[in-house]
């Protein structure tokens, strides 16, 4: 194998964390739709932390060691019609991510002052939290954006 | 390099295919992570178990059936058999099919918690501990399997 090799095997292991990490947390998230106590809701909030942390790696690690392979492969290069529009893709998918995250961020937090207060039943307030429509919506549009880079990655549409 | 080369006719069996190992991947790791965060909650260690019955089996098998179908239109049966098995295609192969009997293991041996959890019958920390191990065991050599079949080590 050669480095450029080792770099673009490395992108690529580093889209599978992205997309495994988006996969898993879809699994919380729909989870997180029949939680109605905080203590179940935070159990489901440490999953989700562990996916949050993978996809920020994927995240950071796809799109670094993307640009590298682009710079050393000859066949293409980083200014390529695909390649701009998996960045701007990218750069979709991240800002919804983020969105997400403190959007769903807000049933964590919820459900930490329920238990301060001593309040561990279910509650109506935490279960709208925890299906939050603009979260799944933000996820949704993000999930879309991640499907739509690898189908560009793919297809590599005008090269 | 093969992608590189790949006629467009084979892009939509390498987009099941993908789309396959990562739903997989995915369940593997909410699998992995659940059952090792649980310490004991039923919920968690439901989900799971539930994770790698409902999302890893289906990636999986659509990983494994779209894989076949990439080799097939790659025509790499009719391949000398000095060609025919390089060892990124030879990993693939042992991931997909000796790790899909780990898998299917897997998937008995966490039923089998599951339901003891559910009846309160026996243990299921030992089974479900199983499942989890296997689990990330499993996602390993998934990461390992990506690296080998887009590096294309010789």
């Amino acid at each position: 194998m050669t480095f450029e090799d080792w770099i673009f095997a490395l992108h690529v292991t580093m889209a599978a964390l992205l997309v495994g990490s988006l996969v898993m947390s879809w699994i919380v998230v729909v989870s997180l739709l029949t939680t109605d106590t905080p203590g179940t809701t935070l159990s489901l909030h440490r999953v989700k932390l562990v996916a949050t942390g993978a996809t920020v790696i994927g995240l950071l690690g796809t799109i670094s060691l993307g640009i590298w392979t682009a710079i050393l492969r000859i066949d293409f290069h980083p200014w390529d019609g695909w390649v701009i529009a998996a960045y701007v893709l990218w750069g979709i998918a991240t800002i919804l991510l983020v969105r997400s995250f403190t959007e769903f961020d807000k049933s964590a937090q919820k459900a930490r002052s329920l238990i301060a207060s001593s309040e561990t039943g279910p509650s109506a307030e935490l279960v709208a939290l925890n299906r939050t429509s603009t979260g799944l919506l933000l996820r949704a549009l993000a999930s879309l954006a991640i499907v739509l880079i690898v189908i560009d990655m793919i297809w590599k549409p005008g090269h | 390099m093969l992608a590189a080369i790949r006629p467009d006719e084979q892009s939509f069996a390498l987009l099941l295919h993908l789309v396959g190992a990562t739903i997989a991947f995915g369940g593997l790791l909410a699998c992995a992570t659940s059952l090792l965060l649980a310490h004991g909650e039923a919920r968690l260690l439901r989900l799971g178990y539930f994770s790698l019955l409902l999302v890893t089996l289906p990636g999986w098998i659509l990983m494994r059936l779209a894989g076949q179908w990439l080799f097939d239109q790659q025509n790499w049966s009719d391949l000398p058999s000095n060609l025919n098995d390089p060892a990124w295609l030879k990993i693939g192969f042992i991931v997909a099919d000796w790790g899909g009997v780990l898998f299917l293991v897997s998937l008995v041996v966490g039923g089998i918690g599951v339901r003891r959890l559910q009846n309160g019958t026996g243990s299921s920390a030992t089974l479900l501990r199983s499942t989890m191990a296997i689990s990330l065991i499993l996602a390993v050599a998934y990461a390992v399997a990506v690296w080998a079949m887009t590096g294309k080590p010789t």
